[in-house]
């Protein structure tokens, strides 16, 4: 039954199931473990981001296909919401065709640059999705009237959603029954569905061909399949999980600009997050997203208590201030990915390997 | 001579600036196996994947069963029933050999729906691929690679097998195991085009041979005219088979 859920991907590796299970639970109950704006707002991010790095790892992991286009299609289910709601208002329709039209948006979208681009070489691939979504970015900043420009749009979100909603006058273990809480908890059970559907795509014929062509593209055609179709089909359905998780974003901030869903930092992240979790596999995406956006909004709070603690020791002191918390982020993804060069996951399955 | 299953006609391939085939013409026979020996560099390699379509023929004409196959691309070509064995395996290292043996058996989404006595006549082959099936192919020995190749090539029924050089690299014990599998495969009147610098590997397969030099077919003949030649094969391959023994 478990291992038909994960479509028989078990993360084959005991301490992998641990932390995929701390993970889990973890994010279950954040609204009752971490109480807190911030650590849910850090909790609703790691769902969001676990679907993002998961459909792009869907495409770099699975299919070996670089693509830096990927906040683009972000940025499109993020925007058709905000567009649709802002238009229509504030009701569960306006949800529904700002995720249709976004949808539908990406489909085309990455279908075109799919077909026409997956022939040239992966660096040529990599620049044309580039130039791609820096056009898009500019575009969206350009289209002011539609897209709110730089400012982005603010709207509401449908009464059921908004923290003004209440499912229960007293609190629950302490945590208020609001609209925040079904909001989070939209966010979780679609972070979970849309996980467990890239799991069977990737265990499927079809995910099996993607990593023969991720392989040996030439031995994939050899056998008789079209990998430009297949290319194709993997960067459509990268690009409509990307959407669906803009969506989702969209639907938690109440807000979005360009900064937000399609800035290249984003990008990076995202890369950074493949990276230390394990390409070509999505439970990497998993623990990279909770242990990226983890330290991204931890360390610097840490430090704050280091830098206190070394008081005595100047030199100490300065080196932990606050203010250099983005240095030692930096020194800790280099030591990670110097450590696990094939990503957390990928040793932890190594190491729990039997000999052959 | 029956009609040949392949047949390639003044064949020409150049790959950039370099001009490979120069006009290959080249008959495989169905229910034969079909050596194409010759020197480093003679374009036996070039010659398989221009057939399998992976570089294109600029010139000629390529044959498959009465029909045209040189316009078509390497999907297609596979698809019409031709199999190849790179040189270098060409395994899916990240895959287990159970999916390696999936993926090649198109019709098949799991092993269950592989046909269970042509499986089952794989494995009689190479029993060592049953013993790893759930290992990822990469943790194979080079021997058991080499078989996972050939297997995948056989999985299920081809009309034609192009094999690249498949004792290349291999212990002289997994060479013989390698011999005993294309024996069998010959029995069951399986067309193949095997390209091999191993004479003594070839001599012990072949009924028909080719001799390949400077991108052109320079001799055709059956295998057993060549290895009872000797002054034949030093003048075609600078070698003869007492001294490669």
């Amino acid at each position: 039954m478990f291992s038909r859920l994960l479509s028989g991907d078990l993360p084959r590796s005991r301490m992998l199931t641990l932390l995929l299970l701390g993970v889990l639970a973890a994010l279950a109950f954040a609204p009752f473990l971490f109480p807190g704006a911030k650590a849910l707002n850090v909790a609703a991010k790691i769902c969001i981001f676990i679907v993002l790095v998961a459909s792009f790892d869907l495409l770099l992991g699975y299919t070996g296909i670089v693509s830096f286009a990927h906040t683009m299609f972000f940025g499109i289910g993020a925007y058709g919401v905000a567009i649709a709601i802002t238009r229509l208002g504030p009701t569960w329709a306006g949800v529904a065709a700002g995720t249709g039209c976004a949808l539908l948006v990406s489909l085309l979208l990455s279908l075109l640059i799919g077909l026409f681009s997956l022939r040239v070489k992966a660096l040529f691939y990599a620049m044309i999705t580039l130039a791609v979504a820096t056009a898009f970015m500019t575009l969206a900043s350009q289209l002011s009237d539609f897209t709110g420009g730089e400012d982005g749009l603010s709207f509401k979100v449908p009464e059921l959603l908004s923290a003004a909603f209440s499912l229960r006058e007293a609190p629950f273990l302490g945590v208020s029954l609001n609209g925040k809480l079904l909001s989070y908890y939209l966010v979780f059970t679609a972070t979970g569905l849309l996980f467990l559907l890239m799991l069977r795509i990737v265990n499927s014929p079809f995910g099996r061909v993607l990593q023969a062509i991720r392989e040996n593209a030439f031995r994939a055609e050899a056998l008789g399949y079209r990998i430009v179709v297949y290319r194709t089909l993997s960067n459509v359905l990268s690009a409509l999980f990307a959407t669906l998780a803009g969506v989702l974003l969209a639907l938690w901030l109440r807000y979005n600009g360009p900064d937000t869903s399609l800035s290249f930092e984003i990008m990076i992240d995202i890369l950074l997050m493949v990276v230390i979790g394990g390409m070509g596999t999505l439970y990497g995406g998993v623990l990279g997203a909770s242990l990226f956006i983890v330290t991204q909004n931890y360390l610097q709070d840490l430090m704050k208590l280091a830098s206190v603690a070394a008081t005595p020791i100047p030199f100490l002191r300065d080196l932990v201030h606050p203010d250099r918390w983005l240095l030692w982020l930096g020194i800790l993804f280099i030591v990670s990915i110097y450590r696990f060069p094939f990503g957390i996951v990928g040793k932890l399955r190594l190491k729990a390997r039997p000999p052959a | 001579m029956s009609e040949p299953l392949l047949q390639l006609q003044g064949v020409h391939t150049h790959i950039g600036a370099y001009h490979i085939l120069q006009g290959v013409d080249l008959e495989v026979p169905p229910g034969e196996f079909t050596i194409l020996l010759g020197r480093n560099g003679a374009g036996k390699t070039t010659t398989l994947r221009t057939v399998m379509g992976i570089w294109s023929a600029s010139e000629g004409s390529i044959r498959f069963e009465g029909q045209e196959i040189g316009n078509l691309g390497t999907p297609d070509i596979a698809q019409r029933g031709i199999a190849y064995v790179p040189e270098n395996m060409g395994i899916f290292a990240d895959l287990t050999v159970h999916e390696n043996f999936v993926l090649a058996a198109r019709g098949a989404k799991r092993s269950a729906d592989m046909d269970p006595k042509r499986l089952a006549w794989v494995f009689e082959l190479f029993p060592a691929l049953r013993k790893f099936w759930q290992h990822p192919a990469g943790l194979l020995s080079g021997g058991q690679k080499q078989m996972l190749a050939v297997a995948r090539a056989i999985v299920e029924p081809r009309k034609l097998l192009l094999v690249d050089e498949p004792s290349k690299g291999l212990a002289p014990s997994i060479i013989q195991n390698m011999v005993q599998a294309f024996r069998e495969l010959k029995r069951t009147d399986t067309t193949i085009l095997l390209v091999e610098q191993n004479f003594n590997f070839a001599r012990q397969l072949g009924d028909r041979v080719a001799v390949m030099d400077g991108g052109r077919i320079v001799h055709t003949g059956t295998m057993a005219s060549l290895a009872g030649d000797e002054a034949l094969q030093q003048r075609l391959l600078g070698l003869s088979l007492a001294s490669h023994q």
